[in-house]
Formats: C-alpha cells, sequence, structure tokens
C-alpha cells in the first residue's frame, strides 16, 4: 500500500510542479502580450486607429536598445565602474525612448493627415508601414540577429522545482511597474485629457484638449511599451536577439487585444496573461494530441479561445458595447 | 439624341454596363490588346509575349478575380475582411484534391469543369459558415477575427500533409486541360506548348489566355451582381447598416449573401493560382496574399469592378518593373562607365562602405537588396495612395476623365 501512495504523491507533486513551471512560463510570454496589448490600447483609444505595425515597433525598440547597448555602449562608455545591470539599463531605456520618438514620428506623418478618415483605410495604411518598418528591420538586423547582451544571462534561480530565469523575474517586475504608471497616468492631468479624447473628440477639442498633441502622446507610449515588450521578446527565454521574427510576437497578441476588448487598458493586461498561459498550457498539455491537432498549435490557441470569446461576448470581456442609434 | 453622351431616354441605357461610348471603345481596344498580346505583334508591346511576362499577367487576371470577391465583400457590403487568403486556400486545396492526378497525396483526377466549380462553391460554403460572426462582430473586431481565419488556415494546411504536402514540399496541383472525364489525352491542353489554329503558342501564354476568358467572365459577373437588387442591398449596409434595416434590408441574410459571393470568387482565384504555378506551398495561402488583394483594392478603388482591373495590373506587374530597373541601375552602377554611372551610383551600394538604398552585393554591403526594395516600394504604395488618393487609380482616372470633358472650358 503505502509504496503506491508515495509514488502518487510524487505524481502529484511533479504534476504539480509542471503546473508551475507552465505557469511561469505562460507568464512569461503573457507579461510580453500585455505590454503590447496596452500600447496597442493606449493607441486605439486615443485615436481609434488599429495599429497593424505595433510589430514593427516591436523590432524597432528592441532593436535600438541592441544598438545603444551593444554597437556603441552608451552611456556606458562614460560609466566606468558601474554594475553592468545599471549602465544596460539606461542603454535600455535610452533605446526604448528613441523608439517612442520613431512612434511619434510616425503618427505625426502618417496617421495626422488620415484623421477623419474611415477607420479601416488607416488600419491598411498601418499594414503598409508594417510592411515597410519591418523590411528595413530585415535588412540592417538580418535574420541572424543581433544580441541585446542583456547582464542577466541565462541565470535563473529555483524555487522548489520551478526555476525562473532572472530575464523572467525583471520582466514581470518592469511589466507590473508599467501596468501601475499607465494607471497612475490616465489619472494624470494629460491622462484625463487622454481619455476626454477618447471619449469625444470634438468636445475634448472644444473645452481646450490639443488633440493632435493627445494623439502623439498615445502613439510615444504605444511605441515605449511595443519597444519594452520588444526588449523582453529578444533576450533568454524567448530569442537570442533581435531579428526579422521578433516582430511577429505582435500576431501573438492580437487575439489577447480582442479577448479584453479593444478599448480597455484592464481587458489587455488581463487578456494578455490568459492568452500567455493559455499558449504555455497548450504547448505542455496538449503536446499528446500532436497527431489530432496539429504541430504548433500552441502558437494559434490564442485566435480559438479569442474566435470562441467574440461569439459569445462581441466587445470582449472589457469593450464597451458600442451603441447603436441613428 | 447623337452628340448627347449623358442624356438616357431610357431605363436600360442608364443601367446598361457599358453606358458610354468611351467606355464601349476602351473595353473594346482593352480586350482586343490583351488577345494580341502573346502573338507579340503589338508595336512597343512585343516584350510581354515572353514567357515570364506571359504568366505575370496571367497572375495578374487571377488576381483581379480575388480582388472582385474582395470588392464585394468590402468595397460594396462595407465588410472589412482580412481572411481572403484563408478562402482561396480553400479553393486551391480542394482543387487539389478533385483535380489532381492521383498519387501519394489524396487526388481524384477530375477534369477541370468538377474542380474549379467546386472550388469556387466549397469556399462559399465555408463563408457562408463564417458569415453569422459579421452580424456578431463588428467593423475592425471583424478584421482582426478574419486575421485569425487566415492564422487557423495556415495551421490547418501546414498539418493536414495528406492533402497539402506540408510546409517543405507542397504538392502538385491540377493542370490546366479541358478534359471530358479521365481520358488519356485532353481536349484542350492549357499548360503545355502547342499550335492554336496554326499559331505556335508557349504554355504560359495559352494559360494566360484561359486566365483572361474567366477574368472578362468574372468581372461582368461582379458588374452584373452590383446591379442586382442584393448588389444594391450591399452599398445600402455599407453605406449606414440602421438605415439599410430601417429601409427593409435584412442585413444578416445580405452580409451572408455578401459572404458568400466574396468566398467564390476567392475559391475559384485560389484554385486557378495553384494550377497556374503548378506546385505551391501552405505558405503561399498566408497572410501576406490577403494584404495583396486588399492593396489591389485599395490601390485599384473600393466598390468600382474596372479600378479592380487597373489595381492588379499596378500591384502585381510594378515588382517586375522594379526588378528590371534595380538590376539595370545596379548593372551601370558596377560597370561604372558612361554618364548615368555616376548617378546610378548614388544609389547603389557596390561596396562594403559605399552608400545607397541599393546593394549590389547580397548580405555584405548597405543597402536593400532587390527584394526588399520591392517589399518597401509596395508598403510605400499602400500608404502613398491611403494619403494622397483615397479612391484609388480610378480617381485618379476620373479626374483625368473630367478634365477632358469640359475641355477646352476647364477650370
Amino acid at each position: 500500500m503505502t509504496p503506491d501512495i508515495l509514488i502518487f504523491a510524487q505524481a502529484s507533486a511533479s504534476s504539480l510542479d509542471r503546473f508551475l513551471q507552465m505557469l511561469v512560463g505562460g507568464l512569461g510570454i503573457g507579461t510580453i502580450y500585455a505590454l503590447l496589448a496596452m500600447g496597442f490600447v493606449i493607441i486605439f483609444k486615443a485615436t481609434q486607429v488599429v495599429n497593424f505595425a505595433h510589430g514593427a515597433l516591436v523590432a524597432l525598440g528592441a532593436f535600438f536598445v541592441a544598438i545603444m547597448a551593444v554597437q556603441y555602449d552608451i552611456p556606458g562608455q562614460w560609466m566606468e565602474g558601474s554594475p553592468a545591470w545599471l549602465t544596460w539599463s539606461l542603454a535600455a531605456m535610452l533605446g526604448i525612448t528613441l523608439g517612442g520618438f520613431l512612434g511619434l514620428l510616425l503618427e505625426r506623418l502618417f496617421i495626422r493627415p488620415m484623421v477623419g478618415e474611415p477607420l479601416f483605410q488607416i488600419a491598411i495604411l498601418t499594414v503598409g508601414l508594417d510592411i515597410v518598418l519591418r523590411t528595413i528591420i530585415d535588412d540592417i538586423a538580418g535574420l541572424d540577429g543581433r544580441p541585446l547582451a542583456d547582464p542577466w544571462g541565462v541565470s535563473a534561480t529555483k524555487f522548489g522545482n520551478v526555476s525562473i530565469t532572472h530575464t523572467q523575474l525583471v520582466q514581470f517586475g518592469v511589466t507590473a511597474f508599467a501596468v501601475a504608471a499607465i494607471a497612475l497616468f490616465f489619472r494624470s492631468r494629460t491622462g484625463v485629457a487622454m481619455r476626454a479624447t477618447a471619449f469625444d473628440q470634438e468636445a475634448a477639442s472644444a473645452q481646450g484638449i490639443k488633440v493632435g498633441r493627445i494623439f502623439g502622446i498615445s502613439w510615444f507610449l504605444g511605441a515605449i511599451l511595443a519597444g519594452v515588450a520588444g526588449v523582453f521578446a529578444s533576450v533568454f527565454p524567448r530569442a537570442a536577439g533581435v531579428s526579422s521574427s521578433t516582430a511577429f510576437v505582435a500576431f501573438g497578441a492580437f487575439p489577447a487585444i480582442i479577448l479584453g476588448g479593444l478599448d480597455s487598458v484592464v481587458g489587455a493586461v488581463i487578456g494578455g496573461l490568459i492568452i500567455g498561459i493559455a499558449e504555455s498550457a497548450a504547448s505542455v498539455y496538449l503536446v499528446q494530441f500532436n497527431d489530432v491537432l496539429g504541430s504548433g498549435f500552441s502558437a494559434i490557441i490564442g485566435y480559438i479561445i479569442m474566435l470562441i470569446v467574440l461569439l459569445v461576448r462581441p466587445y470582449g470581456l472589457f469593450g464597451t458595447e458600442e451603441v447603436r442609434r441613428v | 439624341m447623337r452628340g448627347r453622351p449623358l442624356l438616357y431616354t431610357s431605363y436600360e441605357t442608364d443601367q446598361a454596363l457599358l453606358n458610354t461610348g468611351t467606355k464601349k471603345l476602351l473595353f473594346f481596344l482593352f480586350v482586343v490588346v490583351l488577345l494580341l498580346l502573346p502573338l507579340g505583334i503589338i508595336p512597343g508591346l512585343g516584350f510581354l509575349a515572353a514567357d515570364d511576362w506571359m504568366l505575370t499577367l496571367a497572375e495578374v487576371a487571377i488576381v483581379f478575380i480575388a480582388a472582385i470577391g474582395l470588392n464585394i465583400l468590402t468595397g460594396l457590403a462595407g465588410q472589412v475582411s482580412l481572411g481572403h487568403a484563408f478562402f482561396m486556400g480553400i479553393g486551391a486545396y480542394t482543387a487539389a484534391i478533385l483535380g489532381a492526378p492521383e498519387g501519394p497525396l489524396w487526388g481524384l483526377g477530375l477534369p477541370i469543369w468538377v474542380w474549379l466549380p467546386a472550388a469556387g462553391v466549397l469556399a462559399a460554403l465555408v463563408g457562408v459558415l463564417i458569415a453569422p460572426t459579421s452580424f456578431r462582430v463588428r467593423g475592425l473586431y471583424l478584421a482582426i477575427v478574419t486575421l485569425g481565419l487566415v492564422f487557423i488556415g495556415e495551421h490547418l494546411w501546414r498539418n493536414l500533409e495528406f492533402i497539402t504536402g506540408g510546409s517543405q514540399a507542397g504538392r502538385v496541383f491540377p493542370p490546366l486541360e479541358l478534359k471530358l472525364w479521365k481520358e488519356e489525352t485532353p481536349l484542350i491542353d492549357f499548360s503545355n506548348d502547342g499550335t492554336w489554329f496554326g499559331i505556335e503558342l508557349s504554355g504560359h501564354a495559352k494559360t494566360f489566355y484561359l486566365m483572361l476568358v474567366f477574368a472578362i467572365v468574372c468581372g461582368i459577373l461582379a458588374q452584373n451582381i452590383q446591379r442586382t437588387r442584393a448588389g444594391r442591398a450591399f452599398q445600402s449596409i455599407r453605406d449606414r447598416d440602421i438605415a439599410a434595416e430601417i429601409t427593409g434590408v435584412d442585413e444578416f441574410r445580405y452580409k451572408t449573401i455578401a459572404f458568400m459571393l466574396s468566398s467564390f470568387f476567392a475559391g475559384v482565384s485560389g484554385a486557378l493560382l495553384a494550377s497556374a504555378f503548378v506546385r505551391l506551398t501552405p505558405e503561399n495561402f498566408g497572410l501576406p496574399v490577403s494584404v495583396e488583394i486588399i492593396a489591389v483594392v485599395l490601390i485599384g478603388g473600393a466598390g468600382v469592378v474596372s479600378g479592380m482591373a487597373m489595381g492588379s495590373i499596378f500591384v502585381i506587374v510594378l515588382p517586375l518593373i522594379v526588378l528590371n530597373v534595380t538590376e539595370w541601375t545596379t548593372s551601370v552602377a558596377t560597370s561604372g562607365e558612361g554618364f548615368f554611372a555616376s548617378i546610378a551610383d548614388f544609389f547603389v551600394a557596390t561596396g562594403n562602405f559605399d552608400s545607397g538604398f541599393i546593394s549590389a552585393i547580397p548580405g555584405s554591403s548597405p543597402g536593400l537588396n532587390v527584394f526588399q526594395m520591392n517589399q518597401v516600394l509596395y508598403g510605400l504604395l499602400i500608404i502613398g495612395f491611403i494619403i494622397f488618393e483615397p479612391l484609388g487609380l480610378y480617381g485618379i482616372w476620373i479626374r483625368i476623365r473630367n478634365y477632358w470633358k469640359g475641355w477646352p472650358f476647364t477650370y
């Protein structure tokens, strides 16, 4: 009797470990989706633009970090003696901010002239932007990719039987900080102005809010969040560097955005985590069904969840229902 | 009523397909030119009779069919869809199962008059299944749902290896030949060289003729759909869905019909595309195809069939022109002779430390290679057309037409 129970106990312990490890992996990808979805939703709320170029912003942000941290070593070359994590983080912030300014520039050049045009046309315009930017990234970053040379590398810590890489720990911390910062931002003066603009552009404009500036800020924020996600999508557990495939992480985030509701920041975070954990769970628990489901099923499970949820709740879990009136 | 071109005295003349003399003349000229193209006897356009150009023009015709399909859904009914590639894939693989020769992969070897309509019908059926989502999910949500369709479709094609051959090898699609049933020699062979009426034609030229016929038939069909009760219902849903409902348009019914028609054209064009290119992999029915068809619709001018023709010519032929221009510029720059060499050298990076947009040595020098150059131009074109000419090439044509209409009193 006893050995059986022992085996059972061991099996259940290992399956719990497996579950926790799966959860860590799911949060690892889920936080990236959450960051991406948040940026996407901010842009959508403020400007009504569905930004298909978000993937390009992801890759560009990470690419700028690679330039700053690896190629030119700014500001590391003036800060000898300071710890590696500090100089690298500063370089990353610098690179991500550069990405943010690029977002600002894109909005000014391509999106601003389109204010008042049909939303579908603007959405397809961002598809065009995505093609251009991604081709340029492919050319300069190459297929084999550029490493970001983060100071944490492949090191990991074990909690019980569950190992968490240090990059993941940083990632969880940064995501939590970003979510808090965005929540605070929406309480600030500019944030309130952005909410007003999202509610009604003309009315906001009549109240003295510079709607154009709000558009710019939303793209800046969106690009920054995309850049942060891009950095974490191109370091150790996920990839070896920025490459032409970095931008594809955005396609994984679309279900998260829709699941949470296109115009809900809270929904974006929750949707991102759900989709991330679902992907991770599918890759752990559904492997034995590969014959039926096909290999690579975890990559599309997000879309399947999205389809099911949309048929029940057409505006996602937290999206506001569009009031149809004459 | 001669000399009064826009004065219609009956409903029939007003609603005619080609209701002005100019339209009749242009359509006639267009068809004649296209028919004579493969013979290479039109001065200045003789180079188009070359084999690779013929295949490109056949592709134009096929993309045109796909584009009029999307045009019904997006241009007329106003439903945004990124899922066109999915329906093209369904058409192509239905054609493969029914029409491809028997072998290791599924294939029944049936003739074209079975597999081509079947490809359209099956795609249309799937379209009907998808259509209810468009009733439930609106606007840009629908765009992302249909985006999901493309990914799910690609996953299916990659894994149904007994039908699609998997992503490495792909599979052979049914040959373009007219048979009565499974006999050995086809009645008409559209894919191999041979003589028709005493004229020696290459296989690609024959394929082009076949696609041209299909394109014209589908074009007239689409133009007629616009003039039916359903066509007018689509447009009223696009313009204001609530107003349409109030005037008695059954939104659910007509959205389903729009999806059905659109997927039918997509299925037919997918089957033709696969057969014209003989061997394709699942990746050939991915998101870039959807984007390409949307680009055709937007660049041509959403809602207009003749715009789709202009758009598909533009989008498909442009890469070849860019390719030729880039190759020519590169060769001039590397040879370093003549007056143009210094200008060309400005654009071309000939060495590792030279700067320029185009790289002459792939992989080493800075600058974009020819393929990337094409991609960038393609993206910029989409952006440029949407910002500067939302009505597309058709809008440009309208402005030219209006200028000459009032000439010499244009202001």
